[in-house]
């Protein structure tokens, strides 16, 4: 008879428990289908020598990261100096999917803010974005040796997220 | 007259600016409606709580124009919009798929209302068996019928 009592409270638990996780949720964080598929293929010129085309394969035996940027993108100014330190550690080779950017534009904002890249390439029209899901930049995939995708992080890249999740999942990935 | 001809001039200047995104409709009007049909049951990325017919975000422009080019090469809309889960997943879907991890959201509701109309039931249930059948008094009996403004009948035998 007691446990009648109980039931009311019950219900507002699993309430609670609904909109805690409901609420705790980023909106914004789409998870990727890619995520355990082979990177897109692609063939771009590079940012710096245009008559130089790099592709995905260029990277086969080694983990790597594909960061997607642009000059005009305001949350890629507020990640490149986490870029720029990462670049210095030389942990993890980083390349640049310039999105649907400006050549001058983006060759003078490497030039400000300094280049974290190994090389950028040119996604000028941003086709290659589209094949790799990209909805809001920046973007980082890290990619394994066989060229799969790993993971997928939207928004700018922060030291925590590096530390707690990309670097953790490359040094295991290059086990 | 020159006032006139230059208005004119600026007004066909001006025009192509606005006519950024009706270009095509002119091009292939079964094609553009076709589209509009589509776009109408996919979700824009960028302001995600529009669809790709009516988001005026770059990315919707961008993902239009390809649904436009995969509609010129003859793909069917279901080929089209696996071209956009396989890269964005369900999520770009208006209409989720019904499998084992949506089948909450889409039967949850009838599941609810289901729960609550046999709560609703068992709850009249247990109510009738718990209020006796009391007969009225006399009095009551009398009192009532004069509420119903009818005149009290001799008891039939």
């Amino acid at each position: 008879m007691r446990a009648r009592f109980l039931v009311p409270l019950f219900i507002f638990l699993v309430l609670v428990g609904f909109l805690w996780k409901g609420l705790s949720r980023d909106p914004r964080e789409v998870p990727s289908p890619l995520v355990g598929k082979p990177a897109p293929t692609f063939h771009l010129p590079r940012l710096d020598a245009p008559e130089k085309i790099f592709s995905p394969s260029d990277m086969r035996g080694q983990v790597w990261l594909l960061n997607v940027w642009a000059s005009w993108c305001v949350s890629c100014r507020e990640e490149h100096p986490v870029l720029v330190e990462l670049a210095k550690r030389r942990d993890v080779p980083l390349i640049g999917l310039n999105y649907k950017d400006q050549r001058p534009a983006a060759l003078a904002w490497l030039e400000r803010f300094g280049n974290p890249y190994h090389l950028s390439v040119s996604d000028a029209d941003g086709r290659v974005g589209i094949d790799y899901g990209v909805y809001g930049v920046p973007e980082t995939y890290v990619i394994d040796r066989a060229g799969i995708i790993r993971m997928k992080h939207i928004g700018p890249v922060t030291p925590e997220v590096l530390d707690t999740k990309i670097l953790p999942l490359v040094a295991e990935l290059s086990k | 007259m020159k006032r006139v001809l230059l208005s004119l001039w600026l007004a066909l200047l001006l025009t192509p600016l606005n006519a950024k995104e009706a270009v095509p409709v002119a091009q292939d009007p079964a094609l553009e409606a076709r589209l509009n049909r589509l776009a109408k049951e996919l979700r824009c990325l960028v302001c995600q709580n529009e669809s790709l017919a009516d988001s005026q975000a770059d990315l919707a422009a961008d993902l239009r124009r390809e649904i436009r080019e995969m509609m010129r090469q003859g793909k069917s809309d279901a080929e089209i919009t696996r071209y956009l889960t396989d890269r964005y997943g369900d999520f770009v879907l208006y209409r989720p798929p019904l499998k084992s991890t949506t089948w909450l959201l889409w039967f949850g509701p009838f599941l609810l209302a289901g729960l609550a109309i046999a709560g609703f039931l068992y709850f009249l249930a247990r109510r009738r068996k718990s209020l006796p059948d009391a007969p009225l008094s006399p009095e009551e009996q009398a009192r009532v019928e004069a509420l119903l403004g009818q005149r009290p009948e001799e008891p039939r035998s």
